[in-house]
């Protein structure tokens, strides 16, 4: 087999970077200038080798050693070992180091050669270094916990594996539900990392360490931590992981070509780098995750053709679902992606309806012109380290998504309380205030039931109508409105905000809804009732869409086609935090149903027939290339140890140790109609990242290692 | 329930090859594991280097039946076993390791080893990027080999089912029925099997299983620690043994090697035996090792590691496996106490237990079935050269 180390597909062009953006605020002009093989390419100071080399153009990033197959970025999270690269020789995870001048970045093509350096080494010694507790993981339940603990005078080590606190806070440019006394609801994911841990550096007894991942969790107590070259071993009294969560994953013929990817590395790419990662993307699963992906994508002006959800409904809050559908994305339930296909990279995208057992059915296929698939069908608890610490006898607890998958609001409380009950556990006092408990579990609870939403006309000049139609626990339109006409009648916050009472127009709560769900009335726009106008909230690029002039094609609060409108003004304010409200003119008779309007980029026409299968069989295990079919062959034969099919097929064998594909082998043993029960789990041993030898060992960092 | 004509406790590196061979010889074989599958226990804790390179010519004379067993088995089997030629060398930086290691040769070659002192240049050459500062050259086994342990368990598992095998797995032995001073069979939580022979393969279990018929098993488990690396370009082919207690104080002797998917495998001898059964790894492990082998060989710096692991060697007080019938009752054989190397002389003890089982002699030359009996004196006071 003759390859390219570059396929000539991949073409270099500069600047795929994002240059307008409604919510965040594009990087500075700095520029480092490194090599991709022969290429010079240009990157940002500090950004990820990975999203350079997207901002370049390239998604390939070099070839799998059992069968030459393209490999690109999956997770850029650090968790799965698909972005693999060369950096100046070395193999790294390109998601996880950053570009620096003249940086020599190699495509890996088959298993990495071992650099010659053949010099003598000398070794430093490390020592154990002791903490109270050991956090790892600085998101908003790591923060908070520490900030708890802190206060209550623990000795805390906070260690995150990114280069800043927030965890995926930073990936998240929509403002949060919640509540906004108890969780800072209606503020946006990007600035709740600053708020929440501004109070950190105030404790001396709380030392953070950033770049930091830990690597294994050991019989004598100790935790190993890798952070910038050096390997760090802590021995904490007690354990907190606050990892967060891994998104899972998803098996289908296709899956793993470059640009098919998850929704968090997208909006890692997106919104952490401000790298136009795509121009036309799919999106497959219907959750809040999934949902917002698609609207961060129309927010960096990427096309989003559309998205399917194997469930008769979606599973995120209908607000996300009704936003995405108001800009024209087609939102397909009870379908499937059957298939993806295309030379090196993701160029068609199949779909189909499925019938009540989830099998598609025939004759419903359509296939899709696209560029980048994302999965987002829900997020896994990173709680590995947390079993093996409990299993080694170390207390260990646990916060956040590493708890339980649920909203940012609800991890901030999570830590808390976390926080409080390890405080109360090593005697520095404290307790947790029942009414934390209470609010957490508010938080976390799931989207409710739906309710129909009937828009009526109170007879004022200007009025709000509230399209918040499902029990989800948020309620800052409620504190924000002046003259208190928008209440929740049983005080939960989870239940439906109505309003009654006067309304002055002031915009504050259409400002405000983190669900973009509410816009005002105004009636008297028009004395003659021919016209009148709404004000609606929009946070897509107004100097792209939605300018003053414009004629838009209207929609009702779920996307449904009424009529045309035309946009007047633009008012954006300091007090509306980046939220541009859109004054619109409507028929009047349309003002009680307008709630929106499309955009271009939303949607693509489906092609002409359905796009030829290619290989069907899907590859399942990405680090050692385990198609389906061999875990099948395998179950069938008998195997109901995962400790013997990791050796005869090699599932979960690569290097993200069964993060990536562990569900999925599982998946396969029930569609094969084994009882889990019969099946023995394999044994999670240390690592859980891949460390070179040299940093376990020690190693006096050399010439051109990152100091 | 319908009786066997032997039974094996334990699937694991002895236990199922024996069980594969008795198979073969027409037996109606019973193996009896503890575990949920085959080579659960131990067995898969081996790093999969097979050497016949050893100085007690029982080892020699096992490991060199296991190593053709294994060279010949995708050719028999039509299953790979991630055999890997290459052979084993002891790189050699100390004159008294020199003497040592040149003093073995004859014995070794006597029982049909293939070994020869290299010179430095010719041992730079296979083992690329070794320190060269005082390499004196070292010994070269081009015949031993690596095979990989998990796909090992599978295929003697296929060979056994094949020759008629039964298997039952997590179906721990419970007691041993004697009468007349005769095996009558085993007792399990799903009841009795009956059989007039009964092995013990039980690995670091053995004590354990001897105790069901009051016997003495000398065996302990001493735990060591391994590693694995990312996979990368093929760059070594032979498995590298250090002998050289580590300057640390930790190490007895290192060694490592490229396996058949490019990774590198790894594990050292701790300086003192490490007793019982504790299988977490531990903190210590991960740095002392990366250390011994970028002084040996600098450029290991830059291998990713992967996954460490700890296993379990059952040792006997000399160092020598057990491979004998027991002295009563009956029908009861031993073949237990490989001392960490069950994997690479499981092929050639399961062959010859199975030759013992059924033709009442091991096929051994006699000075070598002297060292493996059961009644032999475990503190006469030699020790091993070559551990």
């Amino acid at each position: 087999m003759s390859r390219d180390p570059v396929p000539p597909t991949q073409e270099l062009h500069m600047e795929r970077r994002i240059q307008s953006h409604p919510i965040l605020s594009s990087h500075g002009p700095e520029r480092v200038r490194f090599f991709f093989g022969e290429q010079e390419v240009h990157g940002r100071p500090g950004e990820a080798i990975s999203s350079a080399l997207y901002a370049n153009g390239i998604t390939v990033f070099g070839r799998h050693h059992k069968d030459g197959a393209a490999q690109g970025i999956y997770c850029v999270n650090g968790q799965c070992s698909q972005c693999l690269v060369l950096a100046d020789g070395r193999p790294v995870k390109s998601c996880m180091v950053p570009v620096r001048e003249g940086l020599r970045v190699t495509p890996v093509d088959g298993a990495p050669p071992l650099p010659a350096e053949d010099s003598p080494a000398s070794f430093s010694d490390t020592w154990a270094q002791r903490a109270q507790v050991l956090i790892i993981g600085g998101g908003p339940a790591g923060i908070c916990a520490a900030e708890e603990l802190g206060r209550a005078g623990a000795d805390v080590l906070l260690v995150d594996d990114k280069d800043e606190l927030g965890g995926k806070l930073s990936l998240q440019t929509h403002p949060f539900f919640g509540s906004v006394r108890a969780c800072h609801a209606g503020t946006r994911g990007i600035d709740l990392a600053t708020i929440l841990a501004r109070d950190l550096p105030a404790l001396p007894n709380v030392r953070v360490w950033l770049g930091a991942t830990a690597v294994g969790v050991y019989r004598d107590g100790l935790v190993g931590i890798v952070q910038h070259g050096r390997y760090l071993l802590v021995r904490p009294q007690m354990l907190l992981v606050a990892a967060g969560a891994r998104e899972k994953s998803l098996y289908f013929p296709g899956c793993d070509l470059p640009g098919v990817y998850g929704a968090g590395a997208f909006q890692t790419l997106v919104n952490r780098d401000l790298v136009r990662a795509a121009d036309r993307l799919f999106v497959i699963g219907g959750g809040n995750v999934g949902l917002i992906a698609g609207y961060h994508a129309l927010q960096a002006g990427i096309r989003v053709v559309g998205l399917v959800e194997a469930l008769p409904k979606v599973g995120g809050y209908k607000v996300h679902l009704d936003k995405l559908r108001r800009l024209g994305v087609p939102v397909w339930t009870s379908h499937t992606a059957l298939r993806v296909e295309g030379v090196e990279r993701a160029e068609r995208i199949t779909i189909a309806g499925v019938d009540e057992g989830f099998s598609p059915i025939p004759g419903t296929e359509r296939s899709f012109e696209v560029d980048s698939v994302l999965i987002a069908v829900g997020l896994a608890p990173v709680n590995e380290l947390a079993a093996k610490a409990r299993q080694l006898g170390i207390p260990t607890f646990e916060a956040g998504d590493a708890a339980e998958i649920a909203e940012a609001s609800a991890a901030i409380f999570s830590g808390r309380i976390a926080g409080r009950r390890m405080a109360a556990r090593l005697g520095l006092g404290g307790a947790v205030p029942p009414a934390w408990s209470t609010t957490a579990e508010v938080l976390r609870s799931r989207p409710g039931d739906e309710l129909p939403f009937i828009a009526k006309d109170p007879g004022l000049s200007v009025y709000p109508l509230i399209r918040c139609v499902q029990e989800i626990p948020c309620n800052p339109c409620t504190d924000v409105c002046p003259v208190g006409s928008i209440s929740i009648a049983d005080g939960s916050i989870t239940s439906q905000p109505t309003f009654a009472g006067r309304c002055l127009g002031c915009g504050r709560c259409v400002a405000i809804c983190p669900g973009l769900a509410i816009n005002l009335v105004v009636q008297d726009y028009d004395p003659a009732r021919e016209l009148a106008a709404l004000v609606l909230p929009w946070e897509l690029d107004d100097r792209t869409f939605g300018r003053p002039g414009d004629v838009v094609s209207t929609v009702d609060m779920e996307g449904l086609p009424v009529g045309e409108g035309r946009v007047l003004a633009v008012r954006e304010r300091e007090d509306q935090d980046r939220r541009r409200l859109l004054l619109l003119e409507v028929p009047w008779e349309d003002r009680l149903d307008v709630a929106g309007f499309t955009v271009p980029i939303a949607g693509g026409e489906a092609l002409d027939g359905v796009a030829p299968p290619g290989e069907e069989d899907p590859i399942v295990c990405r680090c050692e290339r385990v198609r389906r079919s061999e875990i099948v062959a395998a179950i069938r034969e008998g195997i109901r140890d995962i400790n013997v099919l990791k050796a005869v097929a090699r599932p979960t064998m690569g290097g993200c140790g069964g993060k990536t594909c562990g569900e999925l082998v599982m998946r396969i043993f029930r569609e094969e109609g084994v009882d889990l029960d019969e099946v023995t789990p394999g044994t999670v041993r240390p690592l859980v990242a891949e460390v070179p030898a040299g940093v376990l060992a020690g190693l006096a960092p050399g010439e051109g290692e990152e100091q | 329930m319908s009786g066997y004509d032997a039974i094996v406790i334990g699937a694991g590196s002895v236990g199922l090859p024996a069980a594969m061979f008795l198979g073969e010889r027409g037996l109606r074989v019973l193996v009896l594991e503890a575990l949920a599958a085959p080579g659960q226990g131990q067995h898969k804790s081996a790093i999969g280097g097979v050497r016949a390179t050893h100085s007690d010519p029982a080892k020699i004379r096992l490991c060199r039946d296991s190593l053709e067993l294994f060279r010949t088995w995708k050719e028999r089997h039509g299953f790979d076993v991630g055999y890997k030629p290459g052979g084993y060398v002891f790189p050699v930086y100390e004159r008294a390791h020199e003497q040592t290691l040149r003093g073995l040769l004859a014995t070794q070659k006597s029982h049909g080893l293939h070994i020869d002192w290299v010179d430095a240049d010719s041992m730079a050459e296979l083992v690329p990027g070794i320190q060269r500062e005082g390499l004196r050259g070292g010994t070269y086994s081009p015949n031993d080999a690596q095979v990989s342990p998990l796909l090992a368990a599978e295929g003697y598992r296929r060979v056994a089912v094949s020759n008629g095998v039964k298997l039952r797995y997590r179906c721990p032995v419970t007691g041993i029925r004697v009468a007349g001073g005769k095996v009558r069979g085993v007792d399990t939580p799903e009841g009795r099997f009956d059989a007039p022979m009964v092995l013990n393969a039980a690995g670091a279990k053995a004590r354990q299983v001897g105790a069901l018929t009051g016997l003495v098993v000398p065996v302990t488990p001493d735990s060591h620690e391994a590693g694995i690396s990312a996979p990368m370009e093929r760059f070594l082919d032979p498995l590298v043994v250090d002998i050289r207690p580590g300057p640390e104080g930790k190490t007895a002797n290192f060694y490592f090697g490229q396996n058949k998917e490019g990774q590198i495998i790894f594990c050292y001898t701790p300086a003192a035996l490490i007793e019982g059964e504790d299988r977490e790894s531990t903190s210590e492990f991960l740095p002392v090792v990366t250390r011994r082998m970028i002084a040996l060989v600098p450029r290991l710096r830059n291998m990713l590691v992967r996954r460490v692991w700890r296993g379990l060697y059952p040792m006997t007080p000399d160092g020598v496996a057990i491979v004998d019938r027991a002295p009563e009752p009956e029908g009861l054989f031993l073949a237990v106490g490989m001392c960490g190397q069950g994997f690479m002389m499981g092929p050639g003890v399961g062959r010859a237990v199975a030759a013992l089982m059924v033709e009442g002699e091991l096929p051994l030359p006699p000075e070598v079935v002297a060292m493996l009996r059961f009644d032999r004196d475990f503190f006469a006071g030699k020790t091993e050269a070559l551990k």
